[in-house]
């Protein structure tokens, strides 16, 4: 860009972040509900004050060290968008719309002079597509960290610890049981075991679709600390297939207590601990 | 044999073992797999995509519905540029693990299979292919 360009553009910032605002909040898509008028001028006017000295550096090179600022800024920018639960259309409507702002000004500078006017535009142009760009890569990483941080939610509030009666504990897992997830469950069962003084731990698996070696393995792991707590596991929920696919790849559960069903796995915690649940006699009343 | 349909997919991170499983049981349930061989086809799913995530960094895996004999199956094919194995014999028997895991991947995806076939080259990379078939034991 020639430098008389950048210069002019620096002097009329005033006009040209006006233009600019204006554009955003004439725009139907601006979602006054999510940021405020105050802020969308701050953002811009920090945005344009970083461009303004990057283009007067002569090539307009997004990559390059002179535009580091302006990238920083963009991408700090979509990524909060993209936490604050802006769309995509919205977020590049950000940028897109300073396009507007610039081309009106160049073309009014430039009104006797096409050949000037035209590489100049193509130039910024170029510019501002390739600020589009990062700023969508920014905003997709921001949605990116949004999600993962919700499957980590998922996974904890996944994973409730449910006393069912006095001393003992259910645990119903649903879902994959990664390694991830059985860091969550056993420190929930452990902790929960140390608050309620609780004997009994039954695991119950029935909504995990499948047993393999990893799972098993932390079914071990978990079965192993909830006895180095003093505590006894029982696990339940094993479904025919599930019992037959165990014995295929050759896991050993000999050494645990395995139920088919929460209700004979809580048979079994009641005799453990001495307790007899019986059905109450109704005094006939004739 | 006959290929009557056929997918592939990159295994990159942890939630792709989720993925493909699906997968795998989408095809099995399509071609009318009992719920056992099912549970069997993606419990050995499950541990070739783990071995592939783990040993090799991922790789790639396929999905085919095949017929032989007019009998229907499903194919995987799990194929990865990593370090290979330097002895096959050896990481197919129970127990054995570089992992400090249970070391029954392999061995236990060869039982839980009705055709399973492994190839691999030190530098070169694994490939592992099983077949479930319809009404397979
Ligand atoms: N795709 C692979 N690439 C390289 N090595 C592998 C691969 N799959 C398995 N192995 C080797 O074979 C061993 C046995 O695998 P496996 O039976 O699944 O047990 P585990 O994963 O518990 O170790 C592994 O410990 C590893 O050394
Ligand atoms: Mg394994």
């Amino acid at each position: 860009m020639k430098s008389e360009t950048a210069a002019f553009l620096k002097k009329n910032k005033k006009r040209l972040l006006e233009a600019w605002v204006q554009n955003q909040m004439s725009d139907s898509t601006l979602r006054d509900d999510l940021i405020s008028n105050e802020e969308l001028s701050k953002q811009s006017d920090d945005l344009l004050d970083a461009l303004l000295v990057a283009l007067g550096s002569g090539k307009l090179n997004v990559d390059s060290d002179k535009f580091q600022p302006v990238s920083d800024i963009l991408s700090e920018l979509s990524v909060t968008r993209a936490r604050q639960g802006f769309s995509p259309r919205e977020t590049s409507m950000f940028v897109m719309s300073l396009k507007k702002a610039f081309y009106a000004m160049l073309e009014d500078q430039y009104k006797n002079d096409p050949a000037t006017l035209y590489q100049e535009t193509v130039e910024l142009n170029n510019l501002l597509d390739s600020m589009s760009i990062v700023t969508m890569e920014t905003f997709i990483q921001g949605r990116e960290e949004v999600i993962l941080r919700q499957t980590d939610e998922i996974s904890e509030i996944s994973t409730p610890v449910i006393r069912v009666w006095e001393g003992i504990l259910a645990l119903p897992i649903i879902g994959t049981l990664d390694s991830a997830r059985t860091q969550v469950v056993m420190e929930n069962l452990l902790q929960q075991i140390v608050e309620t003084g609780s004997r009994i731990a039954i695991l119950d698996i029935s909504g995990v679709p499948t047993v393999d070696s990893l799972v098993a393995q932390h079914l071990i792991k978990t079965v192993s600390a909830t006895r180095l707590m003093g505590a006894e596991c029982i696990i339940s929920g094993i479904r025919a297939e599930i019992a037959q696919t165990i014995v295929h790849l050759g896991i050993d559960l000999s050494g645990i207590n395995t139920k088919a069903s929460l209700a004979s796995a809580l048979k079994l915690a009641y005799s453990m601990l001495g307790i007899e649940v019986r059905r109450a006699e109704r005094k006939t009343i004739f | 044999m006959m290929t009557l349909s056929k997918e592939t997919l990159t295994i990159q991170r942890e939630p792709d073992v989720i993925y493909f499983r699906n997968k795998a049981k989408e095809y099995a349930v399509k071609i009318g797999m009992s719920m056992v061989g099912q549970t069997k086809l993606i419990t050995a799913a499950s541990e070739l995509v783990r071995n592939m995530l783990r040993y090799a960094n991922g790789g790639e895996a396929v999905l085919e519905i095949v017929i032989r004999n007019n009998i229907k199956g499903v194919r995987l094919t799990f194929a990865d540029k990593g370090p290979g194995i330097k002895d096959v014999k050896q990481a197919m028997q129970d127990g054995f693990s570089t992992g400090r895991s249970l070391g029954l991947g392999l061995p236990g995806a060869k039982r839980l299979s009705n055709e399973f076939d492994i190839k691999s080259e030190v530098g070169k990379g694994t490939t592992v292919t099983i077949i479930r078939w319809k009404n397979g034991l």
